[in-house]
């Protein structure tokens, strides 16, 4: 048996090629993107000639990933958390239709926000669409589900969430290979109309998945990944799930036989399950990596059960991710600090890197805009969010992918001159296109500034949809030539944009424009390695 | 056998390539590992961490509790000092003394050394000082792996490995430089 060393991002995109996967779909997020970048780069990936081509958002992915699996294959889809959201119709939709290949939806969550603007839980999104959902414990734990999950996944023709977490993500162990399925056939589904949700249809197809969703709960396939392991004490039964778990084992050492423990890791399961323990003990402490999910469906409404310590009556934090402490502190053992760190030791926040176009771009933005006073620049998801840091403090929003064209628009509205939005390429053919195209229709005094760095930037420098696009886009989208302006963010252009910027500002009606400069970690990573190839 | 480690710098400093290495040495000499390590945001010039953990039996967190840390291995010397709460009272310190000033508030050089000083365990000297020597300017970080290696319970041969296979696809002159850095550094710790 082959073992290597993987990230859990890298053990479900491994266990996806050796499980028959014939498309990858995703759009860059942490803590997802390492799924799709380690199928793009696996010798696997195009020795099987898997699809694995990035996409415009989250929503175009899933939908592509269902158009695999209806047509028989075996697809993934990888998002982070909000992605979710993003792809939410398509995937809330495809519980309705059912799959014919089989089809696996990753989405990672970061909780304590690492790199996020929230820290929503994905297993909601399990029990809103009624679909099974796996939340792995470890590495090894993810690469074995992954196979199970595509069988689940064909057996009951349904999608399957597979929800990890910032810690799964993106820590490494070893893992033990399993032999390489073949891919699926093509085979159209038996069923002409599955996947035409007429309400006539889909009402049929509904109740369809309601009783699947019971059946679910008695599926061995999942059952197998949760456990009830009794021990010699009654006062204290524990309910961990996913990666909680390792933090409960880490805590507990060598007197793990004396709490009884029930470890979740696969929704949904009957409720005889959590009566083994809740039967057996006097209390339960419930464990979570995420949202109090498990524990206020244990209390439901009127909390009138055993005794429940969790995250809702504060001996878990209410917010942020577990750790080896918290886990401790709940478990009423004692936690031993080493040194204090000294107080001369300064925060360091994530900065603009030495030479950024964005940091350009926001320079010319604020001398252009000084004279309007503050609060005119809504913005967006990327590197250029730390624009809202000092010395910058350019932007006043951030809130999701493409806000900032739409939020520039009803400002606008109620009122607000200059109203302008700053978006980076690739948020922009993410979810900024259709913002614009409202701006042009109503023609919105707004200013629009594309950012463009010609690459998907915080998330590593992934392939940008933008690239060589921009200008086309906006003119198709109807903004008129004369105010799609495109200017290069240097130092040495600061005047000359400056004066750009504020034309446009005067304009009343949509302007854009594209601050075009290649990100200088891709331009640096392409020279590396066109001097390697030289 | 246990080895907590914490790695610690600024992102960009190439802490990612020291726990890739110790990795790959410990799943050659069939040691379980986790290996937690930071993407996204944080890596903007950001403080950045890994917590590596190796041992003979299965290990369940990935994260290190406080105070259990062996070694903190540090490319940058303020960054150090952020990890000390992990750090168990036996634990090593390994560090770059040269230091990394991307903030307008970063504090005075003498002050972080008499801190790191108070550690009883420490090792600081100019890694990237001795990578110059040694011929290759931007191994400052192997330069510390070396250095810290006398205190990771795997044989130094297996590091050596580690480095020519993670280094192997750049070619013989990028193994051969960062060889150089990994032994350089060890011999100053031995000093």
């Amino acid at each position: 048996m082959k073992r290597v060393l993987l990230l859990g991002d890298e053990a479900i995109a491994q266990a996806a090629l050796d499980a028959g996967l014939s498309g990858m779909y995703a759009y860059p997020g942490t803590p997802s993107t390492e799924i799709m970048e380690f199928i793009q780069s696996s010798k696997e990936g195009s020795d099987r000639s898997v699809h694995r081509e990035w996409s415009s958002n989250e929503k175009t992915a899933m939908e592509a990933a269902l158009g695999m699996s209806y047509a028989g294959k075996r697809a993934m889809v990888a998002m982070k958390h909000v992605g979710l959201n993003v792809a939410a119709d398509g995937f809330i939709n495809s519980a309705i239709t059912g799959v014919n290949g089989g089809l696996i939806v990753v989405s990672a969550d970061d909780p304590s926000m690492h790199s996020s603007q929230n820290e929503q839980d994905s297993r909601f999104y399990g029990k809103f669409a009624m679909v099974p959902c796996f939340e792995p414990s470890n590495q090894q734990e993810a690469y074995d589900m992954v196979f199970d999950a595509f069988e689940v996944s064909e057996k009951y023709k349904l999608p399957v969430l597979f929800r990890i977490t910032t810690r799964m993500a993106h820590s490494r162990a070893s893992i033990n290979l399993r032999a390489a399925l073949q891919q699926k056939k093509l085979i159209l589904p038996a069923d002409p109309l599955q996947f035409v949700l007429l309400p006539a249809i889909a009402r049929k197809k509904y109740k369809l998945l309601l009783s699947s969703y019971e059946s679910l709960r008695y599926e061995n396939l999942i059952s197998k990944y949760n456990f009830f392991k009794d021990g010699n004490k009654r006062d204290l039964g524990i309910i961990a799930c996913g990666i909680s778990y390792n933090y409960f084992l880490e805590n507990i050492g060598e007197s793990a036989n004396d709490l009884p423990v029930l470890k979740i890791s696969a929704y949904p399961f009957p409720k005889e399950l959590i009566k083994e323990i809740t039967g057996r003990c006097k209390a339960i402490l419930i464990l979570e990596e995420g949202a109090p999910v498990l524990e206020e469906a244990i209390r439901g409404i009127l909390d009138d059960g055993i005794k429940i310590y969790g995250r809702l009556d504060g001996t878990v934090p209410r917010d942020g991710e577990l750790n080896p402490a918290i886990v401790a502190k709940a478990l009423g053992l004692p936690v031993k600090y080493g040194h204090d760190v000294p107080s001369l030791v300064k925060t360091r926040p994530p900065s603009f890197c030495n030479g950024c176009g964005h940091a350009d771009m926001f320079n010319s933005l604020n001398e252009a805009i000084k004279q309007y006073g503050p609060g005119h620049v809504f913005s967006d998801i990327g590197c250029y969010t730390l624009g809202a840091l000092p010395p910058y403090k350019a932007i006043n929003s951030c809130v999701d992918m493409g806000a900032s064209v739409t939020m520039a628009i009803g400002a606008s509205d109620a009122g607000l001159f200059p109203s302008v939005a700053v978006i980076g390429d690739s948020t922009f053919t993410h979810s900024g296109m259709t913002g614009l195209l409202d701006a042009v229709v109503k023609n919105s005094s707004v200013t629009i500034i594309i950012s463009d760095n010609s690459t998907t930037g915080m998330t590593g420098g992934q392939k940008s949809q933008a690239t060589g696009r921009l200008e086309q886009i906006c003119e198709g989208i109807g903004v008129s030539c004369e105010h799609i302006r495109v200017i290069t963010p240097l130092r040495k252009n600061n005047a000359e944009n400056v004066h750009i910027l504020k034309e446009e500002f005067e304009y009343k009606g949509v302007s854009v424009v594209i601050a075009s400069r290649e990100c200088i970690q891709t331009a640096a990573k392409r020279k590396r390695s066109e001097n390697s190839n030289e | 056998m246990k080895n907590d480690i914490i790695i610690s710098g600024v992102g960009g400093q190439g802490i990612l390539s020291i726990a890739a290495i110790i990795g790959l040495a410990a799943v050659a000499n069939d040691i379980f590992l986790k290996q937690s390590e930071v993407h996204g945001m944080s890596q903007r010039g950001g403080d950045v961490q890994s917590h590596l953990r190796l041992s003979d039996k299965p290990v369940s967190s990935d994260l290190i509790p406080y105070g259990k840390a062996d070694l903190i291995i540090s490319v940058e010397p303020m960054e150090s000092l952020r990890y000390l709460p992990w750090l168990s009272e036996k634990g090593w310190l390994v560090t770059n003394s040269n230091p990394f000033i991307n903030i307008p508030d970063y504090p005075s050089l003498n002050e972080i050394l008499k801190e790191i000083e108070k550690i009883e365990n420490h090792v600081i000297f100019d890694a990237d000082g001795i990578a110059k020597e040694a011929g290759s300017a931007r191994s400052g970080n192997i330069v510390i792996l070396g250095a810290a290696s006398p205190y990771i319970d795997m044989s130094f041969s297996s590091l050596e490995n580690a480095v020519k296979e993670l280094f192997g696809r750049k070619g013989n002159q990028i193994v051969e430089a960062n060889l150089k850095a990994l032994r350089a550094g060890r011999e100053r710790s031995a000093r």
